[in-house]
């Protein structure tokens, strides 16, 4: 593709703009934002990563997934910066979701060890992690808010800090897991994941596309449920002090 | 009375929220067996004084002691099962009569039993079709009711009670009236009950406490309706604010 016909494919931003503009939404100024942050963002990318695969170097790779690490990490701290510590909480996440997945595919032999691999891979696995990460925290200080009467029941009665959150842990790990899975039971069938299709305009035969396409989905599995799990065990101790009170304004600010 | 007889004595509490002092300086005993009626104005600070004792909350300064021993002393858990509280409004967790009630138990990791269920709901005034009955759909005072045995299932030795009748008709509150004289006698718990409703407080308390903003500023038996000094007490008596 060369870069003119790229540029046509501004009609589609066109597109929404008009929509904006004419139904008086007010997104021009965020739609206008968003495009030249991607056309910078990827240019960017594609060069970073042309460099990278063409040095073949772990210490390129490991700086390269340490920058997407820390990108992905102060956006999603945005939905819970009330909890305390709650950077680091999602850092130590998104290190041990990136540490297991790539030890496995790694480990096992299943891609080989070459940025070509690699990079791309972590770069979907700690991008859903953190998008389950947001999901998550989104739910769980909701949930909180919402229920603090049965929270303080808990406690009252003689239960311990665990046993309190368990009911609001509980539903907003399975809240911000179901996304994945569902999206899961229709793949193939009402979407081509992204991935797939890009190898199969890139001329990859469509058998080895679906092949490390449902590689990524069993990965993302085990991604969402480290990820809401991981950040929901790490996160809820802060909301209770040592005489198991549940410290007020604690998810919220 | 003496030391001996005190169930909770409260040693110059204080509590401050950032520059909101909420309780001052509150220094007195709440006696074994018997029957304690805190009331005073909304604000006042009488649940946080509740919360103090069960532990949902500490003072910024000063001591609670239970039953002779300083209350940081307590692992909190412990603390709860012995000093109960049954919440205003009785919230109820999401299942049966039955869930609800054997959420004590299952808190300490073991089950109730049905015919522990039944006997405790018959304490309280309910019969056994209530187990199954779904504890959302339950009248305030059943609510209530059921609050107050799923806080007995820990079998406290002493028991607070926050507004429990407040939302409820004359009968119901009659019932869960006799209900409380009926724990306070023949378990000789200890109980502290907060009521907006000082005819209650007359017929029930052994003793009087009466809160406002933040204060203790009389307590006393029954007789403190009659003989109180302090002109705003007098004034909170006779129903002017």
């Amino acid at each position: 593709m060369t870069y003119t016909t790229l540029a046509l494919t501004l009609i589609f931003v066109l597109i929404p703009l008009i929509l904006s503009k004419t139904l008086n939404l007010g997104l021009e100024k965020d739609t206008l934002v968003a495009t030249v942050r991607s056309i910078i963002q990827l240019l960017a990318v594609g060069y970073v990563l042309k460099f990278v695969f063409d040095a073949d170097s772990y210490l390129y790779m490991f700086l390269m997934i340490t920058l997407m690490i820390v990108a992905a990490t102060l956006n999603a701290r945005k939905k819970g910066k009330a909890i305390k510590g709650i950077t680091w909480k999602i850092a130590t996440t998104l290190i041990i979701v990136e540490v297991v997945t790539q030890s496995i595919l790694l480990g096992l032999n299943i891609v080989p060890a070459t940025a070509q691999y690699i990079i791309p891979i972590s770069g979907m696995l700690i991008g859903n992690s953190m998008v389950l990460s947001i999901l998550f925290l989104n739910r769980f200080t909701a949930e909180i808010e919402a229920t603090k009467d049965s929270i303080e029941l808990v406690l009252s009665l003689g239960g311990t800090s665990k046993q309190a959150i368990h009911m609001q842990l509980k539903s907003a790990i399975r809240a911000s897991m179901i996304p994945t899975i569902e999206s899961q039971k229709t793949i193939g069938l009402v979407q081509l994941p992204g991935m797939m299709s890009g190898q199969i305009i890139g001329g990859a035969d469509p058998v080895v596309a679906v092949q490390f396409q449902i590689l990524i989905i069993f990965a993302l599995l085990t991604t969402a449920a480290l990820s809401s799990i991981l950040v929901g065990f790490l996160s809820y101790p802060t909301l209770f002090n040592d005489r198991l009170q549940y410290i007020e304004n604690s998810t919220s600010k | 009375m003496s030391k001996n007889g005190a169930a909770i004595q409260f040693q110059d509490i204080s509590l401050e929220r950032g520059e909101t002092l909420i309780l001052k300086g509150i220094t007195d005993t709440i006696y074994k067996g018997k029957i304690t009626a805190l009331v005073g104005p909304s604000g006042a600070g009488k649940t946080t004084l509740l919360k103090l004792c069960n532990g949902l909350i500490s003072p910024t300064n000063g001591e609670i002691i239970v039953d002779q021993h300083p209350i940081t002393e307590f692992e909190p858990t412990t603390l709860r099962r012995q000093v109960g509280i049954v919440l205003q409004n009785a919230p109820m967790i999401r299942g049966s009569v039955f869930d609800n009630l054997a959420l004590p138990i299952k808190l300490q990791r073991s089950n109730l039993h049905t015919e522990e269920a039944i006997s405790m709901l018959n304490n309280v005034g309910l019969d056994e079709s209530f187990l199954t009955r779904d504890a959302y759909e339950l009248s305030g005072g059943q609510k209530q009711k059921v609050a107050i045995a799923r806080t007995l299932m820990n079998r406290p030795k002493i028991l607070l009670l926050d507004e429990i009748t407040s939302a409820l008709d004359p009968v119901s509150k009659g019932e869960i009236e006799q209900l409380i004289r009926k724990i306070n006698k023949e378990y000789g718990v200890t109980i502290i009950w907060i009521t907006h409703n000082l005819q209650q407080a007359k017929d029930i308390g052994d003793f009087i406490w009466v809160m406002m903003k933040g204060q203790l500023v009389e307590s006393g038996d029954k007789s403190i309706f009659e003989h109180t000094k302090n002109s705003k007490v007098q004034q909170f008596f006779e129903g002017k604010f």
